[in-house]
């Protein structure tokens, strides 16, 4: 965990450094599997993240709904999936969250990726 | 002595799954990438292998990062789809090769490779959605054997070390006494990007060199680590390392029999390639 690589821009790499922070938020996420638990969270959010024992800035993220802070407070895209999941969130509301554009905005450079040559 | 057929290698998406739920395949949206199986299937039906040996990463539905393998093999006589937190219909049970599995496991290790063994085994969109593709009007008929490779936490496995998996696997299936035809599966990318303020990324240009490199050069990619495989193919474009085990898994030179691209399907570059080992 002591290599230094370049930075890509806007991007965190899931290292070892990530996975010890978002260990506590990826481990309730990775529950969201369970339907039952996925009502549980709905049905009381506070005991649901005190169960997992989420840290005050994940807590708040989670409370946020704001993907780049569950990224940076140690959050795994493959597991907030699941997360977004339960407001009905795809991968297209999830994209322009984090890049400041509109959905249709998101979609549209989506589509542009075609011209790329 | 079992033979290796060929090789599949396609992208998977969560949404594709839905889209099969909603009956959305003929749609403007999805047509071009479901189209591009038709040739695929008409090569299976003709071949018809016996045994799929997939290359797949999960994504947190069997494995969390309390222990989070390199490398893992199914030795399990079934593996069942379950919901992965989107409660979208699960896809039908896949048979598996326990046997077989096990001859695969061993080799590995002969061979200096260390897989976890999984006599249970959960299995996501990663590999069930490529059989629904390949196999939409009944069950998939063959029995399989998954291999999967971490892409969630790093350190991933290098693409040389991936090439390389490949290529044990293959030597695996040539000394299975068995006369089972084999088809290699990898499933995953090719570039997209989930998180980040990078979210969206696609990067066309790698992935057309990319697909055409497993052709023309299939050790091509192995020249990169994955950190500059995520910088070119986004933080999920690395799953192309399975399209990377698939080819190495392919003795000798190949053939492209088919191949399709499309952008996007969700937020991601959707690629298949059909390939035919040429001896």
């Amino acid at each position: 965990m002591s290599k230094t690589r370049p930075e890509i821009p806007g991007t965190v790499i899931f290292d070892a450094a990530q996975a010890m922070k978002g260990y506590a938020l990826n481990k309730m996420c990775f529950s969201f599997n369970d339907a039952s638990n996925r009502k549980a969270f709905v049905a009381d959010e506070d005991a649901y993240c005190a169960r997992y024992g989420l840290t005050q800035v994940q807590r708040e993220a989670i409370r946020s709904r704001n993907v780049l802070q569950l990224i940076a407070a140690g959050g795994n895209p493959y597991y907030l999936a699941k997360f977004a999941g339960i407001f009905g969130l795809d991968m297209q509301d999830i994209g322009a969250q984090q890049t400041g554009l509109s959905k249709d905005a998101f979609k549209a450079k989506l589509q542009a990726a075609n011209e790329q040559c | 002595m079992s033979s290796i057929v060929g090789g599949i290698t396609t992208s998977h998406v969560p949404a594709i799954g839905g889209a099969i739920a909603k009956g959305l395949q003929s749609e403007p949206y999805w047509k071009p990438f479901f189209d591009g199986f038709i040739p695929v299937r008409q090569w299976l039906a003709e071949v018809k292998p016996d045994v799929a040996v997939v290359f797949y990463n999960d994504h947190g539905l069997n494995f969390f990062l309390d222990k989070m393998p390199t490398f893992a093999v199914g030795a399990a006589p079934e593996y069942r789809n379950a919901d992965e937190g989107w409660g979208i219909p699960t896809l039908a049970p896949l048979a598996g090769h326990p046997a077989f599995s096990w001859h695969v496991i061993e080799s590995l290790v002969d061979d200096e490779f260390d897989p976890v063994s999984c006599q249970e085994m959960l299995v996501d969109h990663a590999l069930s959605l490529p059989m629904k593709l390949l196999w939409p009007d009944q069950a998939c008929p063959l029995r399989v054997i998954p291999v999967c490779i971490n892409t969630v936490q790093a350190p991933l496995p290098s693409a040389k070390r991936c090439y390389k998996l490949g290529q044990a696997v293959a030597r695996a299936v040539q000394s299975w006494p068995g006369d089972e035809k084999v088809v290699m599966i990898g499933t995953g990318g090719l570039s997209h990007q989930l998180d980040g303020e990078r979210a969206g990324f696609i990067n066309k240009p790698f992935d057309l060199a990319f697909m055409r490199s497993l052709i023309a050069e299939p050790a091509w990619a192995t020249q990169f680590s994955t950190h500059e495989l995520v910088e070119k193919a986004g933080t999920q474009g690395i799953e192309l390392l399975m399209w990377l085990a698939t080819r190495a898994a392919l003795p000798g030179a190949v053939t492209q029999l088919h191949t399709n691209y499309h952008i996007p399907i969700s937020n991601t570059a959707s690629g298949l390639m059909l390939m035919e080992s040429q001896s």
